[in-house]
Formats: structure tokens, C-alpha cells, sequence
């Protein structure tokens, strides 16, 4: 069983300044491709298993479907990540705190600044999604089709992906198969 | 047709002009040498050929090229089917064929020397310098086994293949050992950078793809040149003279070659970028250094007979981003345009060249065997090159390349100039059959880049080949891709593996701590951020399309009658007035809330935004805004004055001109200055100075510009803004528009800091109101309000439609929002109240307000801590009738 202090206590990971969505994400209940919500207070082999299979990468043989599929479940754990309330909508205090945390490590911008750009990129989803918004409108936040529409042109294929050493990759798409 | 036509005629005549001169004037000279030294009066006129005919005839070879390009450019429905390359070497047939039918032999054709030294380095400097870094290094690993490993199996089975058929007798009756065709192999095995860039910039195929492709013409150039040399060393020696210490020597010299090679580029680059932390001052030729180091990197490896063209890369690659940043941006456009004016130039030349060599009988020698094999072979050895390396690097990729890429990959590896050149230096007493190779390279060469080049694209089609991505753009998915990244290295850490994405952290972090801090200017550290650059482009778009709005709808004005702020404007000055003393009660207990949100839904524009977020470390990027607002804004009558200097840009900046300039824009940006940011200052009532200190100041004026101007602020504060009487004024004031716009976001600074005071300064025009200390004397400002151009703050209706309170307040794209906010009806005689110190030192000159404003003009010194003491002030005595005196030291500064 892991807890989060196992893996907070990761040294390599301390740098990272998104380390707590990242450590959230484990234990996050959506990311077992279940439909339950919440989160875990320690996970087990398998689902630690299941977060990391969202990083296998696609081989030849892989078909279009699937890696539709497979984009699709990128982009679910990616949007997962952001919405840390769990309602299906990326607001804008969460997507404000999701920058806030990716740019604090550069040091020269504060929190103005993460919020400024968190503002725009929030805009730009808006003006995508919504092109014919009133002024009165009220733009709730980001839902996932928003977030899959944005970012339909972002190359996810050949990104998201991590090496495992000495793990197959089949045996990955097993370990989902049996849940 | 027709005008392609006359312009290939015109070519034509140029040519005879230059084959005509070329015979003509040699027999005249003699005769006039002859006379000049007998007769001793002055010739007026004296035809000096031959002293100029070097350089003329290269000038005019260039001019005829470029022509040549903009003839084929003309037409872009030929270019869609046929890449540039091949009519480039096409038009060279013609060239040389009108060369040859004047002169009866090639007068001109492609050296190796010059090749190699003039038209090369700049065509590789520029892929060096715009080479997608990041891109180039996470595929080093495949572009280094194609470009070793898969030029030395084209090479060797080529070599051995044509040496087979040879002895099998398919070619006849050849001279031509075995060496000598693994060094033929050697020469022609290399996929040519200048070919491969030709054809698959017109194919716009992913990017892995391309780099891959690219990369590996580019770096094969190492293996190349030691092959090369390796083989005509071997040739020279003689088969039996070689043993297995040669062979070893031969194989370390590779590694000296190609990894020496880079090393030189690399200390190079980083020499530039050190140079380039201190060219602040000779900012007009700072780009110069580009070339001529890149020059002197690509001469001295080849001095040090390294692979130049690895150095030249590598110089390119590693200086990049620093000179990027360092840099004035101006230099940076500039050696951006420069780098491909003289690549673009270089690469039309050699193309045509190569066709005009090929016009030249004394070249060819056919075999049909010889020519029809190495073109098979080298089709078929590319391909299953590219196919086993390829499966091998699919085994340990993560993201395979899969087939249809391979295919592409295979085909084109076009061969070019490179080869050709190399086949030139042969040397003909050691290789008899020197004339054949050469003539089986152009075929080689023409044949992959006319008609690969031309089949290029149908396959690519045909195939469906994963084409480029749009760039990204969008801000959201550079903070998703900085996103990608951390988590991607975060699960590395977890699973507790160092893979590609840790070695990419750690590098980065190196980069920062050390590459950047020394090779970086202090200033420009802090604005290495993609995140910011795009948010600053989206800014600037945002800033052009409004403009360009405005434009359309006739004048910028438009926003101010946006029907649906006014309602909302109303309100909120009734609920101001109704309820202010409750807010004001609220507002010391709320303060951090509301001065949060305020600070949010304050305005405006782009650029502010900026000042904002950056705190002025963009200071250039915010003038090329400026820049381009200016440009959109101002289209009135220009009587330029052209003058000259060599060391100046905008130099012919009529004053006149910027004086309109000023004015015009000068009502809409106060305007938007106080509706933006009166919240901060504290308005000032006019009449307040008495006009005794006004008199002595305006006396004292042209001294105080020199003596009250703080230090630190001397050089950011212009001159130009004071106006010491008005007889001055017009001469030499606003002499640098650039230095204006710089000072003027220097006051949004400072006045972003202290937006929370909004509330105060209702407060204020109440009061002011009240105590009806309006001035109605600045009505004889002459501007209209349809030059309100504001070039701050612009609203962006068209996304900017959203209100405060609704779900998201982007100050970047809805400026205007907050307009109504701050502006409540009563104050809609906007010149009754002057916005702070700042602003009235930039209120340019009238006969009715010079006078009461003059005082105000010169306390410029210290505005922060000035404004900054002052505001607490406010704070606490805001039941006093408005304008606070002026600061002590203010006084100082006068007397």
C-alpha cells in the first residue's frame, strides 16, 4: 500500500512544482477508469498500475481507434488533474492554481502574473467554445469537451508517454483489461 | 506568360551584355593603355573593365539568379507542383545554354571553392540559427544513426555493388579499382542539407519526419568529409600500402572530424554569447557579429580541416538563444531577415549553378551502365537503410516511426551541390575516370532533385503522411505543455526511473544555474519564458485586431458608445454616490479582498497587462508594440524630412510629424489613463499652486529638466516631456517618440501598484464636485474625439464581452470593462480633474493650461516614493477637500 507521504517523500520529486496535482492524481478515484469519485487515502499495486497506464506509449500495431482511445484517457487524466473539486468543470480559481504552482518555480513572476495568464488562457477557451457569448454570459469554467476541443491540435501522441524499464507495455494494457 | 517572357528576355540581353563586354573591351584596352601613356591629356571618359570585372560579374551573376527566382516565383501555380530547386536548376539549362551558344565553352560554372566558401556557410548558418532546438536534440539519437551509420552503408555498398557490376562486365571497359569506387560511394552517399531543405520546406510533413530527414543531411556531412578524405588518401596510397593502422587511423579521424568539428561551433557560439551581453551600445551592428562569427567558425574548423559545416551548426544551435535574448529585438529581426536573405540568395545561386554547369560539353562522359546503376543503387540502398535502421531505433523508441514516415524518410535522401563539389576536387591524375563520376553525380543529382523533388509531394499525399501541426499558439496549450513536462519527469521520479524527460530536467536545470547566468544579460533573464512570449503575442494580436477594427469601423471611438457599459455605468455612479460613505466604512476592513479584485477587473490593454505582470523587464518588447500601434494609428499628413545617419534607425522622424503624432494620441491616453488608473493618484486640483511658484518655475524650468530628474531616473525620463516655454515647444520637444512611450509606461507602473485606492479617489471627486473646484478651462484642448486612438487602452469588444462579475475578468482582453467603473457620470468632463503628476507632465502644451499646469510639469523626481507617501496620506484624510500640497521636496528641487 502506498500513502501520499510515500510518495511525497520522493526526493527527486521535490523540485517539481506541480508535485501535489501529481501525487493527488494517484489517489484520485477518477483516474481507476471507475466512475467513482473521491479519493483514496492509499492505494494498492493495481491502482497505482492504472494511474501510471496513462503514460504507456503507442506501438505499430496500435490502431486508429485505439489511440483515440488512448488520447482520449490522456486528456481525461490530464483535465482530472486541473479540476480538483471533482464537478466535472475546470473554474477558474482552479485553473488559476494550476498555473500559479506551474510557474512558480521561475522565479521572476508572481502570482499577479500566474493569474494574468491564467486569465487569458481562460479566455481563449471561452472565445473558442462560446464564440457568440454576451456580455452577460457567464462562463462557468472549463468542461472536458472544451478541453478536448482546445487541445485537439496538441500533439499528445508523442509526448505523454514515459519509457518503463522491464515492464511491457502489454502486460500495462493487461493490467487494465482486468479491472 | 508575357511578363515571364520579357523577363527572360531581359535575363538574355544581360547575358550577351556580359559575354559581349567579356571579349570586347580586353582588345580596346590595349590599344588605350597604349595611347594613355604617350598622351598626356585626361581621358574623360575611360572604360575601366577589367579593373571592375571581378565584382561586376559576380554582382551581376547575383542580380541574374535572383531574377531568375522571381521569374519562377511569379507563378505560384508552377511552384505547387514543381519545387523551387528543380526550375532553379532548370533556368541554370537555360542560362548555360545561352552561355555556351555565345561563347562556344562554359564560361562559368560552379568551383568547389566557391561553393565551399561562399555559398555554403550561409545557407547552414541559417538552418543552425533557426534550428528547432528541442526538437534537433530529443531525435539526436536517430539523426546520429542515420547520419553515421546510414552514410557509411550507402557509401561501402554502393562502392562494392558498382565494383560487383563491374566485374561482372556490366559497364563496359572502366578504369577503376575498387578504392575508387568506395570513394565515388563516399561522395555521393550523402544526403545534401541544401537540396533536402529545398524540397521539404515545400512539403510541410510533420515534424519528426523532418528532422529526422534534415538532421541527418545536415550531421552526415562529418562522416562525409572523412570518408571522403579518407578514401582519396587511401586511393593515393595505393591498395597494398593499406593496413589495418591506416584503416584505424582513419577511424579516429572520424571521431576527430566530426566531434572536433562541432567543438569549434560550440566555442564559437558561446563566445558570441558572451560577446553579445555587451553590444548594447553598437546595437546597429550587432547582428553583423552573427555572420562574421558564424563565418570565422566555419573557416577555422575548416582551417583545422574539422568538418565546417558541424561547426558552422553547432554555432548556430548554441548561440541562439542567448544572442535571442540578449539582444536588442530589433537586432534580432534583423539578423532573422539578414540570415535568410543570404541563405535564400546562396541556395538560388547554387541551384542555378548547377544547372549551368551541367551545359558544358568538356564534363560528360556518358556510360549508361555506370549512370543507370549508381542511380538504382542508390535508390535501393536508401532504402533499406533507412528501412533496418529505422526498425532498429522502432525497437527502443518510444514513439515508432511507422512506415509511410520511412518511406518518405527513404526517398528523400536527395543528393546535391555537396557531392558535386566534392566529385570536382577529385583529383584527375589519381582517378581517370574523373569526368565520368562527375557527370554520374549531376545525373544523380538532377535526378533526385527534380524528380524526387517533383514526386515529392504527390507521395507525401498520396501516403497521408502526418503533416506539420499547426504551431502552437494558443496560450493554454503552452501551460498544458509546461504541464507535460513536470508531470512527465514527476512519474519518471515516481517509478524511480532516469529516462529521457529526467535528463531533459537535469540539463535544464544546468542550463539555468549556469549556461544562462553567465551568458545572459542580468535584465533578460527573468523574461526566458515561453508562457510569457506567447501571452505577449496574444496581447499584441489582440492589440492589431482591435486597431485594426477601429480602422474599419472608421475610428476607434466605437468603444466608448458600446451600448451595453453605459447601463451599467449609471448604476454604478448611483450606487457610488448612494452608498459611498458605507463603502468607504468597508473598505479598510474588506480592503484586501476588494483591492484584489480591483486590481483584476483593472483595466485594460495589453501592454499594461504587461507592465503588470513583467514590471517593466520587457521594456522591448513593449516599445515594438508601441511600435505597431503607432504605425495602425497614425496615418496623417507625413512631410519627412530625410536626413541621414548611420548609426540611428528613426531618424527621419519628422518632429512635426511626431509632434501630430503626440497630440493626436495624447487626449485618448490621458483619457484612458485617468479611467484606468485614477483610482491610484490622487487628483490634483489645478488651481492650487499659486502663481508666484509657477512663474518661477516656468523660469527655472529649462534648468530644473537637468537638476530634478532623479538619478536613477535620468535616462528613462525624456526630455522631451517638459515643456520650459512654450517658444521650445515644437523645436525640440518629443524628439524621440520611443523615449516618450518608454517614460509613459513607466507611469503605468507606477501606477499599477496602487490600484487599490480606487475607492479613495471617488471619494476625492466627490468632494471635488462638491467644493466645485472644476475647471473648465482645458475645453481648448484641440483634440476630437474621433483621434482618440488610444493606443493603451483598448478595448477588445469583439471577445471582450464580458462584464465584471461574470465568470472570468481578464484584464488582457477587456480593458474598457472597467471604464463605466470608474468613471461616474459626473465626472464625465473628464479635463476637470487631472489625473496625477505624472499624467499632467505629458499634457502637452496650450495657451490655458501651460500656465497652471507648469508647475506640476517638473516634479518628476522620485514619483515613486512620491506618490507612494502621498497615498496613505489620502487614505486617512479623505473627508479633507481634495488636493494634497505638494511634497516637500518638490519645493526643494524648484528653489
Amino acid at each position: 500500500m502506498i500513502r501520499k507521504e510515500n510518495l511525497e517523500n520522493i526526493p527527486a520529486l521535490a523540485e517539481n512544482p506541480i508535485k501535489n496535482q501529481i501525487i493527488e492524481a494517484f489517489f484520485d478515484k477518477r483516474n481507476q477508469h471507475g466512475n467513482e469519485v473521491g479519493s483514496f487515502q492509499e492505494i494498492g499495486f493495481e491502482q497505482f498500475v492504472m494511474v501510471m497506464s496513462h503514460f504507456r506509449p503507442p506501438n505499430l500495431k496500435t490502431t486508429k481507434e485505439e489511440k483515440q482511445e488512448m488520447r482520449k484517457e490522456k486528456l481525461r487524466f490530464l483535465f482530472n488533474m486541473h479540476d480538483t473539486d471533482g464537478d466535472g468543470i475546470i473554474t477558474l480559481q482552479e485553473y488559476r492554481k494550476v498555473v500559479e504552482e506551474l510557474l512558480s518555480n521561475s522565479g521572476a513572476m508572481d502570482q499577479d502574473a500566474a493569474h494574468e495568464i491564467a486569465d487569458a488562457a481562460m479566455l481563449e477557451v471561452a472565445s473558442t467554445n462560446v464564440p457568440q457569448m454576451s456580455p452577460e454570459d457567464h462562463y462557468e469554467g472549463i468542461t472536458f469537451q472544451h478541453f478536448e476541443q482546445i487541445l485537439k491540435d496538441l500533439e499528445m501522441e508523442t509526448r505523454m508517454f514515459i519509457r518503463f524499464l522491464d515492464v511491457d507495455t502489454t502486460t500495462m494494457h493487461c493490467g487494465k483489461a482486468t479491472s | 506568360m508575357g511578363r515571364g517572357g520579357s523577363v527572360r528576355f531581359w535575363i538574355f540581353g544581360s547575358m550577351l551584355l556580359i559575354g559581349v563586354w567579356g571579349q570586347e573591351p580586353k582588345s580596346e584596352r590595349h590599344d588605350e593603355h597604349g595611347g594613355g601613356s604617350n598622351v598626356s591629356g585626361i581621358s574623360i571618359v575611360s572604360l575601366e573593365w577589367e579593373y571592375v570585372e571581378p565584382p561586376y560579374l559576380v554582382a551581376l551573376w547575383i542580380l541574374v539568379c535572383f531574377l531568375c527566382k522571381l521569374v519562377i516565383e511569379a507563378n505560384h501555380h508552377v511552384t505547387e507542383f514543381i519545387p523551387e530547386s528543380a526550375l532553379l536548376i532548370c533556368s541554370g539549362f537555360i542560362l548555360g545554354g545561352m552561355i555556351w551558344g555565345a561563347d562556344k565553352v562554359q564560361t562559368f560554372r560552379l568551383t568547389p571553392y566557391d561553393f565551399f566558401h561562399y555559398f555554403l556557410p550561409p545557407i547552414i548558418l541559417d538552418t543552425g540559427y533557426s534550428m528547432p532546438n528541442k526538437l534537433f536534440f530529443t531525435n539526436l539519437g536517430g539523426i546520429l544513426i542515420h547520419a553515421i551509420i546510414g552514410t557509411c552503408w550507402n557509401a561501402a555498398s554502393l562502392g562494392l555493388s558498382l565494383w560487383g557490376c563491374q566485374i561482372g562486365g556490366a559497364m563496359g571497359d572502366l578504369n577503376v579499382g575498387l578504392l575508387q569506387y568506395l570513394l565515388f560511394g563516399s561522395l555521393i552517399a550523402a544526403v545534401d542539407p541544401v537540396a533536402v531543405l529545398a524540397v521539404f520546406e515545400q512539403v510541410h510533413v510533420n515534424e519528426v519526419l523532418f528532422i529526422m530527414v534534415f538532421g541527418e543531411s545536415l550531421l552526415n556531412d562529418g562522416v562525409t568529409v572523412v570518408l571522403f578524405n579518407v578514401f582519396n588518401a587511401f586511393v593515393t596510397l595505393g591498395g597494398p600500402r593499406i593496413n589495418a593502422a591506416e584503416i584505424i587511423k582513419g577511424i579516429i579521424s572520424f571521431f576527430v572530424v566530426a566531434f572536433g568539428g562541432s567543438l569549434v561551433g560550440f566555442v564559437f557560439g558561446l563566445l558570441f554569447a558572451l560577446l553579445s551581453r555587451c553590444t548594447k551600445n553598437i546595437q546597429i551592428i550587432e547582428p553583423g557579429f552573427l555572420f562574421i562569427l558564424g563565418y570565422l567558425a566555419y573557416l577555422t574548423a575548416e582551417m583545422l580541416s574539422l568538418s565546417a559545416i558541424l561547426s558552422i551548426v553547432f554555432f548556430g544551435v548554441c548561440c541562439q538563444k542567448y544572442i535571442n535574448a540578449n539582444m536588442d529585438e530589433n537586432s534580432v529581426r534583423t539578423m532573422k531577415c539578414a540570415v535568410k536573405v543570404f541563405a535564400n540568395g546562396a541556395e538560388t545561386m547554387i541551384f542555378v549553378f548547377l544547372g549551368i554547369s551541367a551545359i558544358d560539353k568538356s564534363i560528360w562522359v556518358w556510360n549508361t551502365g555506370f549512370v543507370l546503376l549508381t542511380l538504382l543503387f542508390i535508390l535501393i540502398y536508401r532504402f533499406m537503410g533507412v528501412f533496418f535502421l529505422t526498425w532498429f531505433m522502432n525497437l527502443t523508441r518510444l514513439v515508432p516511426i511507422d512506415y509511410t514516415d520511412q518511406v518518405i524518410m527513404s526517398y528523400g535522401g536527395l543528393r546535391g551541390a555537396v557531392a558535386y563539389g566534392l566529385a570536382v576536387m577529385l583529383d584527375e591524375a589519381k582517378i581517370e575516370e574523373k569526368k565520368l563520376m562527375v557527370s554520374t553525380t549531376l545525373i544523380v543529382v538532377y535526378f533526385t532533385v527534380i524528380l524526387q523533388g517533383v514526386t515529392m509531394k504527390p507521395l507525401v499525399k498520396w501516403l497521408k503522411v502526418k503533416r506539420a501541426a499547426s504551431a502552437e499558439k494558443t496560450l493554454i496549450e503552452k501551460v498544458q505543455n509546461r504541464a507535460f513536462e513536470h508531470i512527465l519527469v514527476a512519474i519518471e521520479d515516481i517509478s524511480g526511473q532516469k529516462g529521457n524527460n529526467y535528463l531533459r530536467n537535469k540539463w535544464f536545470k544546468f542550463e539555468e544555474n549556469w549556461m544562462s547566468r553567465i551568458l545572459l544579460r542580468p535584465s533578460v533573464r527573468e523574461r526566458q519564458d515561453k508562457v510569457f512570449n506567447v501571452f505577449h503575442q496574444l496581447n499584441l494580436k489582440d492589440a492589431m485586431s482591435y486597431v485594426v477594427e477601429g480602422e474599419r469601423r472608421g475610428s476607434l471611438e466605437f468603444i466608448r458608445n458600446e451600448s451595453a457599459f453605459v447601463d451599467f455605468k449609471k448604476k454604478f455612479g448611483e450606487d457610488m454616490t448612494m452608498s459611498m460613505p458605507d463603502i468607504m466604512a468597508d473598505m479598510s476592513d474588506d480592503r484586501s479582498a476588494a483591492s484584489s479584485t480591483r486590481k483584476e477587473s483593472v483595466p485594460s490593454v495589453s501592454l499594461e497587462v504587461h507592465e503588470q505582470a513583467m514590471r517593466g523587464t520587457r521594456a522591448a518588447e513593449g516599445l515594438d508594440s508601441h511600435h505597431l500601434l503607432q504605425q495602425h494609428l497614425y496615418k496623417g499628413r507625413k512631410q519627412h524630412r530625410h536626413r541621414y545617419s548611420r548609426s540611428h534607425f528613426d531618424i527621419n522622424k519628422d518632429e512635426n510629424e511626431i509632434q501630430e503624432i503626440f497630440q493626436r494620441t495624447m487626449k485618448s491616453r490621458l483619457e484612458s489613463f485617468k479611467s484606468g488608473k485614477m483610482g491610484v493618484a490622487p487628483p490634483k486640483t489645478i488651481t492650487k499652486h499659486t502663481r508666484k511658484e509657477q512663474q518661477q518655475k516656468v523660469r527655472t524650468a529649462q534648468t530644473l529638466t537637468q537638476q530634478s530628474v532623479h538619478p536613477l531616473e535620468k535616462d528613462k525620463i525624456p526630455r522631451c516631456l517638459f515643456f520650459p516655454n512654450p517658444t521650445l515647444h515644437g523645436k525640440t520637444l518629443f524628439q524621440d517618440f520611443r523615449c516618450f512611450t518608454r517614460f509613459f509606461r513607466q507611469v503605468y507602473n507606477i501606477q499599477a501598484v496602487k490600484k487599490n485606492l480606487t475607492f479613495h479617489f471617488f471619494w476625492f471627486q466627490l468632494q471635488n464636485k462638491k467644493s466645485k473646484s472644476r475647471l473648465s478651462g482645458d475645453e481648448d484642448f484641440e483634440f476630437s474625439e474621433g483621434d482618440s486612438a488610444s493606443g493603451y487602452d483598448t478595448s477588445f469588444p469583439v471577445r471582450g464581452g464580458y462584464r465584471p462579475g461574470a465568470g472570468i475578468e481578464n484584464p488582457a482582453f477587456m480593458p474598457d470593462v472597467d471604464l463605466p467603473l470608474q468613471i461616474p457620470p459626473w465626472l464625465e468632463d473628464v479635463d476637470s480633474v487631472a489625473p496625477s503628476q505624472r499624467a499632467q507632465v505629458r499634457l502637452p502644451w496650450t495657451p490655458s493650461n501651460l500656465r497652471r499646469l507648469s508647475p506640476l510639469r517638473i516634479s518628476t523626481r522620485s514619483s515613486d516614493s512620491f506618490n507612494l507617501a502621498e497615498a496613505p496620506g489620502d487614505h486617512q484624510d479623505d473627508q479633507l477637500p481634495p488636493p494634497p500640497t505638494p511634497p516637500p521636496h518638490r519645493d526643494g528641487d524648484v528653489v
